[in-house]
């Protein structure tokens, strides 16, 4: 630490990296209080205005808004409980119990990982059209409930916290395996659940391409194809897109600043091991 | 939980979502689509008009222009994104590893932000900041460089380096996490020990730090391929599904999407989809080479 020079030019060069990063965001924020023409002034507008109730009066009457955010916190929620549900399941079975086609059944978890999401769009379209599910809301949350990183995420956990020795115990005790399952594992789970359950939340708020696919009306829309739907009218309200993506972006500011180092680490644990 | 069931099936139990999720959404209709892309059928006419054609799929994406047109936009896309992503991610992370202590998680958040938010709410604020003439990148090149405004969404040239802007700004922060979590990885004593042989810090970059990087370096360009080579939301919401300019932005993905959706061509979308998942696996099998072989001469 003797050379004091290098230091301070990694602050420098890291700082504005890091004010480049999050100016977006913030010029999103006074965007959003700005009026449609306001937001094209010479000089642009740096500081926040006092349109964002009329910009979210546009929202409403161009959209059926509020049912769109409704829409999206129910899919979010639905998929966030199937999927800790469906991956800690599994992802105890694999990390603590012993069965036939263990292995290649994990292999096949693996696997799946690999699969661009292009592959699938034209046939889950098609899965989505013969059972009917076009335009309904669990054609969102079900077919990704049992996550191939979600399983991963809840084997590794489990493998290094829940002690064989507390299973066996249970079981000399007359438990059964689900009960063990559930009121001894899952319990003990619980710091990957709640990032499984970040991650989870995240992706199912800000997924635009199954949407895209499966939903028609704009009553049944989520939040992003709705927030798209308004760019594609001829003249864009600037206005009241970016108070719909503020709004669309805060929850997850929210959550990113409540457990940035949490969800780092989850999204990150393929790679980390 | 009262209900009592032979404990050998208890496994099989806790896997059945799972492996019946997966059958139907994931394994059957990737096997439909291997099949579709030997067929020619448009959704429209009924599955009894699906008709067997051989390679026709696989030769018809072949040949077609606007298939490679769309190639030649993703590598370009893939390439101005990813390059830079890796060449600025991995010395920041340096950076932030070496000078930052407790405040390394503030600003590696910073960074990260991106990452976490919706593309739909990004592509709609840069869509405002790419807008030509009172757009505020435009304003800010003018008043820094005195340039004329760039028609950044309507103009061929300039609508990829926007989406290539967009595509850098979202991950660039992911890639830095991987290289801090991989930096911290590197046992101290190393550096300990390169000091006291007289290593400068640029000796100690290249010959500890980037060789310890090495296995996340392979593991992030990895990832950015896959996920250039799979580019569809950002070009698209940004050129409201249709490409752009002169198609421009067009990547294979959209390309798919349109050729299923727009076309109604299922059987050559899904030959295209085949087609790209093998080139993909191709590239990420000779970046893997290209790494294996380094070490080997190291």
């Amino acid at each position: 630490m003797t050379k004091s020079l290098p230091k301070y030019a990694a602050y420098l060069i890291v700082g504005a990296g890091a004010l480049i990063m999050l100016a977006p965001f913030y010029f999103m924020f006074v965007f959003a209080t700005q009026s449609r023409t306001d937001i094209f002034n010479v000089p642009p507008p740096l500081w926040f205005n006092g349109e964002l109730l009329n910009n979210i009066g546009v929202l409403t009457t161009r959209l059926p808004f509020w049912k769109n955010v409704g829409w999206s916190l129910y899919v979010g929620l639905m998929s966030t409980a199937l999927t800790l549900l469906f991956c800690s399941m599994a992802g105890y079975a694999f990390a603590m119990l012993e069965f036939r086609f263990k292995k290649a059944l994990f292999a096949l978890v693996m696997g799946t990982m690999m699969v661009p999401a292009f592959m699938n769009m034209i046939p889950s379209f098609m899965v989505m059209d013969a059972l009917g599910w076009i335009d309904t809301h669990r054609a969102l949350y079900l077919p990704g409930a049992a996550s191939a990183f979600g399983i991963f995420l809840m084997r590794q956990f489990a493998a290094s916290t829940v002690p064989h020795e507390l299973i066996n115990a249970a079981r000399i005790d007359g438990c059964s395996e689900l009960g063990i399952y559930w009121r001894i594992a899952l319990p003990l789970m619980k710091p990957a659940l709640g990032t499984l359950g970040l991650i989870t939340f995240i992706s199912s708020w800000n997924n635009f391409m199954n949407p895209l696919i499966v939903m028609r009306t704009a009553e049944n829309y989520t939040l992003p194809l709705a927030l798209r739907s308004l760019f594609s009218t001829t003249s864009t309200e600037w206005g009241a897109l970016m108070a719909g993506s503020a709004i669309a972006t805060l929850p997850l500011l929210v959550l990113f600043v409540v457990s940035s180092r949490q969800l780092i680490a989850g999204l990150t644990a393929g790679a980390v091991k | 939980m009262s209900l009592r069931l032979p404990s050998h099936w208890a496994p099989y139990v806790l896997v059945s979502p799972f492996l019946i999720l997966f059958a139907v959404f994931g394994l059957f209709p990737l096997l439909f689509s291997l099949w579709l892309a030997f067929q020619s059928w448009e959704p429209t006419s009924g599955i009894e008009a699906m008709k067997f054609v051989g390679l026709d799929n696989f030769v018809f994406a072949l040949t077609d222009g606007w298939f490679w047109k769309a190639l030649r936009n993703t590598l370009w896309l893939a390439t101005a994104s990813g390059v830079p992503q890796h060449l600025v991610a991995l010395p920041l992370a340096v950076f932030l590893h070496q000078a930052f202590g407790r405040w390394r998680g503030l600003f590696s958040g910073a960074y990260f932000l991106p990452y976490i938010t919706s593309t739909v709410a990004i592509a709609m604020l840069f869509g405002s900041l790419f807008s030509t003439d009172y757009g505020l990148v435009n304003q800010a090149l003018h008043a820094l460089f005195g340039t004329e405004n760039i028609n950044w969404m309507r103009s061929p040239q300039a609508i990829k380096p926007a989406v290539a802007i967009v595509v850098f700004w979202r991950y660039v922060g992911f890639n830095l996490v991987l290289y801090l979590a991989a930096l911290q990885t590197i046992p101290h004593d190393l550096y300990q020990a390169a000091k006291l042989d007289g290593a400068n810090a640029w000796q100690q970059f290249w010959r500890i730090t980037l060789p310890g990087l090495k296995p996340m370096i392979l593991f992030g360009v990895t990832l950015s391929i896959i996920g250039g080579m799979q580019l569809f939301e950002e070009p698209f919401i940004l050129t409201n599904g249709k490409g752009g300019a002169d198609q421009a932005a067009m990547t294979v993905a959209m390309y798919l999407y349109r050729e299923a959706f727009d076309f109604s061509d299922f059987g050559g979308a899904s030959a295209l989809a085949w087609i790209m998942f093998g080139l993909i696996a191709l590239l990420t099998w000779l970046t893997n080479q290209a790494f294996a072989e380094r070490r080997a001469v190291a």
